[in-house]
């Protein structure tokens, strides 16, 4: 094997951010969508997990990853509909319900997952883009799965539709304002309703991704909060999907920056480095909050930027 | 976003005679116990159907998770010792609720209160006597989880920060901070395994009550609820905040100290559940290790929840959460369902109870002024 050296890092962190970032794409995005329509989905940590699970003893009983992926879907989708749902009713806290779904939704998926934490599952396909290169590593760092193509170009769709579809701008006008919805004779609760399952649906993907391609198992520990920081994301890339894939990317090579230090021979600090994300999401969040302003680009009626 | 504050109503007496005021204090107090035993029914029934549907028996389940939680003197022991911890940790999430602020990273700071106080101890063992030791103990996680919660409040007040997120990351970053101690400095070279900090000596371990298999963190945990308790219901400190939690701008024109509340408030919810996590080093595990985020921090949220952010409700509440952990073992080894079962139950009570809050004010019996005038 060649030795490629220091090099090793800012490569392992390029790899790093396209294998760790693709949850955090799904994730940021379905959130998007759901913030957009003026509400907040905080359960979208035990969607994530949920999915994960879903997807993992799916493929392992029909050996097809995509199966997985669809039911996975499904149940996100569930678990939008039952939040969203919930919320519709007055009185009804929308970040309390998302935390009392997140927890539901994790306890569920590890009372349900327990039969698969053995058996292993067929992995979801990845194109290997680096066969014109000789190192290994740098082959194994442009070995990009499927699933984060479609998270790419599903970001660059929405950004799209959000502008220039009918749908898009029934949604931005719910989110804007219930009463302004109204008036143009649309269901503010239904549009929501629909929204928070769609998102539902993305996050179960992220989940997906994570037990059946990389790590590519399913445990307990699967997630460390991917699905929470995706919602921090989602703030500081101002509810555009663009913005959130590119803040998706950053984070995930925040989350590699640990395991490459590692690979180099930099032990000092490991676990250090394993709050990077943490501190980097906490660190935007402060840079781009204002405590008298409002921010640029939030959806009038969320009630997290009040 | 708000949540209501409890603001007591002082009956207003009415010229039909001595009772009606009684019945409308009554009637008012009763509101929130009915919906809550409400959703509670609600939330075991559903629990139950999910439980048939997997072809087990939800009868034989609740008897169990009575056996194990308070069937015997042994089972009410256990669940009051789990119970000690969630009472901190639970005031953590109710204090900051009081004045309209979502606080979920108790977590962090029980985890972080645990090492201060295990890297407190270390230099002084032997040289001072147990009880200046846990003193010292007992203020520096207290100090080190009021910074850390605290931190939460003040860039919420200061820069706007949704303090749920702000918490929650805070959390995750105490968890590696913590791994990051007890791996390198504090780590005692005996600990193979499971990195920890060096045990305390026995005689440095904070006892059981006398004539009770649980420790003295059950009664510090019900001090801090009550003392919680006056100081929202019965300080000036506490009306203020629950003025603040009603509305904000009101309290700004009125010039109650806003900023100063948050974050005073939410050091003190954080001082709580850092004397919870030094509880746990000096009366169960001896060191700090990783069992320190056993998840305490996040069952909390779920107490305060249920007692709606009352302190003297977190009592109880915390001590049937207590049970319902307890009797998991014997759940998962008699009934062959899995630990995670008792989650299951958590969750869905969490959503079932959050769903009731829409009850609140539908009901004439509870809302007095429906009633009719009595002639």
């Amino acid at each position: 094997m060649e030795d490629i050296g220091l090099w090793g890092v800012p490569l392992a962190i390029l790899a790093g951010a396209i294998r760790v970032s693709t949850p955090f794409i799904f994730v940021s995005l379905g959130e998007a969508i759901t913030e957009r329509s003026g509400r907040i989905n905080l359960g979208l940590e035990g969607t994530l997990v949920f999915g994960a699970m879903t997807a993992y003893g799916v493929a392992v009983m029909t050996l097809s990853p995509w199966l997985g992926v669809l039911a996975a879907m499904a149940a996100g989708a569930v678990f939008g509909l039952v939040h969203g749902w919930i919320c519709k009713f007055p009185k009804v806290n929308d970040i309390a319900i998302g935390i009392a779904m997140m927890q539901f939704g994790l306890g569920l998926a590890f009372f349900l997952g327990k039969p698969f934490i053995q058996p292993s599952a067929p992995k979801l396909p990845s194109i290997p883009f680096g066969g014109w290169s000789d190192v290994p590593q740098v082959q194994a760092a442009l070995n990009i799965n499927v699933l984060f193509l479609i998270g790419a170009a599903l970001a660059v769709f929405l950004w799209w539709a959000f502008r220039n579809t009918r749908i898009g701008l029934i949604l931005r006008v719910v989110g804007d304002s219930s009463d302004a919805a109204r008036a143009m004779g649309l269901n503010p609760d239904t549009v929501r309703l629909l929204a928070t399952a769609v998102g539902g649906a993305l996050a179960a993907i992220g989940g997906a991704y994570l037990s059946l391609f990389y790590p590519g198992s399913w445990n307990e520990g699967i997630s460390s909060g991917q699905g929470l920081m995706a919602v921090a994301l989602v703030i500081f890339a101002r509810w555009n999907p663009i913005g959130c894939f590119l803040a998706a990317m950053l984070f995930g090579g925040a989350g590699a920056l640990g395991p490459a230090l590692q690979s180099v021979g930099v032990t000092q600090g490991y676990y250090l480095f394993y709050a990077a994300p943490y501190v980097l999401t906490l660190a935007i969040l402060i840079a781009t909050s204002s405590p008298t302003r409002s921010l640029a680009g939030a959806p009038g009626a969320l009630s997290i930027t009040k | 976003m708000t949540i209501e504050a409890n603001v007591p109503i002082t009956p207003l007496s009415e010229q039909a005679g001595q009772i009606r005021p009684l019945l409308e204090w009554l009637a008012r107090r009763a509101e929130p116990l009915a919906i809550a035993l409400f959703a509670i029914l609600v939330g075991l029934a559903l629990f139950s159907l999910f439980i048939a549907v997997l072809g087990k028996s939800p009868v034989q389940l609740f008897q169990l998770m009575y056996a194990g939680g308070f069937g015997s003197w042994f089972s009410v022991q256990n669940s009051l010792s789990r119970a000690a911890p969630l009472l901190l940790t639970a005031l953590c999430v109710a204090l900051p609720a009081r004045l309209g602020l979502v606080v979920i990273g108790a977590e962090g700071a029980v985890v972080l209160g645990g090492v201060a106080g295990a890297a407190i101890a270390l230099p002084m063992i032997g040289t001072a006597p147990p009880f200046v030791v846990w003193v010292a103990m007992g203020l520096a996680g207290m100090a080190v989880g009021a910074a850390w919660i605290g931190l939460s409040g003040f860039l919420r007040h200061y820069r706007g920060v949704n303090e749920t997120i702000a918490s929650l990351l805070l959390a995750y970053i105490a968890i590696a901070l913590m791994n990051h101690l007890i791996e390198g400095v504090l780590r005692d070279p005996a600990s193979l395994n499971k990195p920890s900090t060096t045990p305390l000596p026995a005689e440095y371990m904070l006892g059981n009550i006398p004539g009770m298999d649980v420790h003295w963190g059950l009664v510090i945990g019900v001090v801090a609820c009550i003392v919680s308790y006056i100081l929202i219901e019965a300080t000036s400190f506490g009306f203020a905040a629950r003025i603040a939690g009603g509305n904000v701008r009101a309290a700004q024109i009125q010039g109650l100290p806003v900023r100063r509340l948050i974050v005073g408030f939410t050091a003190i919810a954080g001082s709580f559940a850092g004397l919870a996590g030094m509880i746990e080093v000096t009366a169960v595990q001896g060191s700090a290790n990783a069992s320190l985020a056993a998840g305490y921090g996040y069952t909390g949220i779920l107490v305060a929840f249920l007692a709606r952010h009352n302190p003297l409700a977190i009592i109880p509440v915390a001590i049937l959460l207590g049970g319902i952990d307890a009797s998991g073992g014997l759940i998962q080894r008699r009934m062959g369902l899995p630990d995670a079962t008792v989650l299951v139950l958590q969750g869905t009570l969490f959503v079932v109870i959050l769903f009731c809050e829409t009850l609140y004010g539908r009901f004439r019996l509870f809302n007095p002024d429906l009633w009719k005038r009595s002639a």
